[in-house]
């Protein structure tokens, strides 16, 4: 090649990367390799409990079979054992804070988001959302029981007296029970909630909002219309790990709703759910009483994977309604 | 450079009237000193390098500016005489009147079938919705492609598809004033000549106003045209936009009165 007629230097040696190195595909290997290995800790991990859980709760399955979902006895003594109580403690507990929780969670996650109100107003609010997620759930049973029950027991009993015909209220509230460890699941998922609604929020693309507003949409009906909806599958899972959060919440549970295994269906009287029990009776327990135990959490596990599932499809359908 | 006066106009009604327009992104003056009368019923086409502030100026006409936090406006911009930017004037009525495309495309995450309904309802549509749907999407030369899948998600449509679902969502609430940001850009020839085929249509009922860069599509399409352009000032942060000439589309492309429009439309441009 003769360096006058050549076409113009392309220059190809400044790129050394061209083709690369060995060693390089071998980095590419082994990244794959350690991030499959570290995946399949969390397997191995969720797959271990699960084996333990389930070997211990063996006996208490062959022993009370499906009939310790429906029963509510709770007799060390006799040997005789159903967790009718717990579970639908903590299913009650659970769905009702979400209730609350979900409206309260994504409606502050909106006015984070939209500049309805001043900026500083918007960031000091989601300031102190972050911060309620710091406070550890022991200081929150306390609070709940020197403070917040007290407080709200005035209404608790209004709602006795106004609501006492319905079986959600027909006991006079005495202290712990559902309806405090429902409020203080409230404030324990809010944060997540909110957290989550915001960036899903906030993940919605400025086009979308103006194509809303270019159809001569309201500040509401972009809002509820076109915003919400294109945010929707993401606040879901978000509602998801908070009630998961929920359903598994031990320590300010444990301590405000009465530990009681006898069934009311009252929100004023105390109860109980599965992972209190499991708080509060695991350290005395011993034989079959242990293999209940195992049996309950089993069924707490099985319960959370059955809202995942659950959560997935409602998803699905929601993305299919676009 | 001196700014031109507005072209002498022909008689006819004006549709939207800009005063000593200027528009600012927080202390950043976009565009500047804008004069334009924009004739009812005919199309209007704003040409013009990349950033000398055409979209910005199509935003001010039905006040999607608002939304972009900083961004403020100077002047008048009377339609129906009245200014839209008064304060008793509610910008959400402005945006029925006033409907747009926008440069990206961008369906609502529904259905096909939601996107243009949504639109109809929200202006409230008494009339047949599936008649609607299916004119609006011919309309906007996207009906066979979309025929088949009303109930899909506008998302799933290719991105020429999507913008001409949104061109069909912009015709659906027939506004009185459409104004189209680059609307053909992401499209294909054939596509392209079916919008316009569709702007002739349109502009029997309807005021038109188009960003373009395609000069073809301005002289196809457009009965006016403004060229814009922008020009570095001392002391000032970016380049300020300014209206250079404003006129028949014919006389802007064969004899324009400013050197800049003669540069720019024969391509000598910078
Ligand atoms: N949201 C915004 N915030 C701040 N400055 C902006 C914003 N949008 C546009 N600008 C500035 O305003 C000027 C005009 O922008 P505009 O988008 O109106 O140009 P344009 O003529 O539409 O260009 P193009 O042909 O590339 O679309 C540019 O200098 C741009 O940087
Ligand atoms: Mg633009």
């Amino acid at each position: 090649m003769t360096t006058d007629s050549s076409p113009p230097q392309l220059n190809a040696d400044a790129f050394t990367l061209r083709r690369r190195p060995p060693s390089e595909k071998l980095v590419d290997t082994g990244f794959r390799q350690l991030s499959l290995a570290l995946a399949s800790v969390v397997a191995v991990v969720l797959l271990g409990i699960f084996l333990v859980v389930f070997t211990g709760a063996r006996e208490a399955i062959a022993t009370f079979g499906l009939s310790f979902i429906t029963t509510s006895a709770w007799d060390p003594v006799n040997e005789s054992y159903g967790a009718f109580v717990a579970i639908y403690g903590t299913l009650v507990t659970s769905l009702l804070s979400l209730l609350i929780a979900v409206p309260l969670g994504v409606g502050t996650a909106i006015l984070i988001t939209e500049d309805v109100l001043p900026k500083l107003v918007r960031d000091a609010t989601g300031l102190m959302v972050e911060l309620l997620a710091a406070i550890p759930s022991v200081v929150l049973g306390l609070w709940a029981i020197f403070v917040m029950e007290p407080t709200i027991r005035p209404a608790l009993d209004l709602l006795h007296s106004l609501l006492g015909w319905t079986p959600l209220f027909n006991t006079i509230p005495k202290g712990p029970g559902m309806a405090p460890a429902i409020l203080i699941l409230v404030v324990m998922i809010l944060p997540i909630i909110t957290a989550i609604s915001r960036d899903a929020l906030n993940q919605v693309p400025e086009e979308l909002r103006q194509g809303a507003y270019g159809v001569g949409t309201t500040r509401w009906g972009a809002i509820f219309s076109v915003i919400l909806p294109a945010a929707v599958s993401a606040i879901t899972g978000g509602v998801m790990l908070a009630l998961g959060r929920a359903m598994g919440e031990t320590m300010a549970v444990t301590m405000i709703i009465g530990n009681s295994n006898n069934f009311s269906t009252s929100l004023l009287a105390p109860g109980n759910t599965i992972a209190s029990m499991l708080a509060n009776q695991f350290g005395e327990a011993d034989g079959i009483q242990v293999s209940a135990l195992m049996y309950a959490a089993l069924i707490l596990m099985v319960l959370t994977l059955v809202v995942n599932i659950f959560a997935k499809w409602i998803v699905r359908r929601l993305s299919l309604r676009y | 450079m001196t700014l031109t006066n507005p072209a002498p106009m022909p008689a006819q009604d004006v549709c939207m009237s800009l005063q000593d327009v200027t528009i600012s992104y927080g202390k950043f003056e976009a565009v500047k000193n804008v004069f334009m009368d924009i004739p009812k019923g005919q199309v209007t086409a704003f040409i013009g390098p990349s950033g000398c502030g055409k979209s910005t100026v199509l935003r001010g006409l039905n006040r999607m500016n608002d939304l972009i936090p900083g961004c403020s406006l100077r002047g008048r911009v009377v339609f129906d005489g009245t200014d839209i930017y008064a304060p008793n004037v509610d910008p959400v009525e402005v945006r029925r009147r006033i409907g747009m495309v926008f440069q990206k495309p961008n369906p609502f995450p529904k259905t096909i079938y939601e996107n243009i309904a949504f639109g109809a309802r929200i202006n409230g549509y008494k009339g047949d919705m599936d008649e609607l749907v299916e004119r609006s999407l011919r309309k906007a030369a996207v009906w066979d492609e979309c025929k088949d899948k009303l109930k899909e998600s506008g998302l799933a449509l290719s991105g020429g598809q999507q913008q001409r679902l949104c061109i069909a969502r912009a015709i659906a609430t027939e506004p009185e004033v459409i104004l189209m940001d680059e609307p053909c850009s992401a499209l294909d020839p054939i596509s392209t000549l079916k919008i316009e085929e569709t702007m002739h249509e349109l502009k029997r009922s309807y005021t038109i106003i188009i960003v373009t860069h395609n000069m073809q599509q301005a002289v196809r399409v457009a009965d006016m045209t403004a060229f814009y352009n922008a020009e570095a000032v001392e002391g000032g942060t970016g380049k300020v936009g300014y209206l250079v000439e404003f006129a028949e589309t014919e006389r802007i492309f064969n004899a324009p009165s400013q050197q800049a429009t003669q540069d720019y439309v024969t391509g000598r441009f910078g």
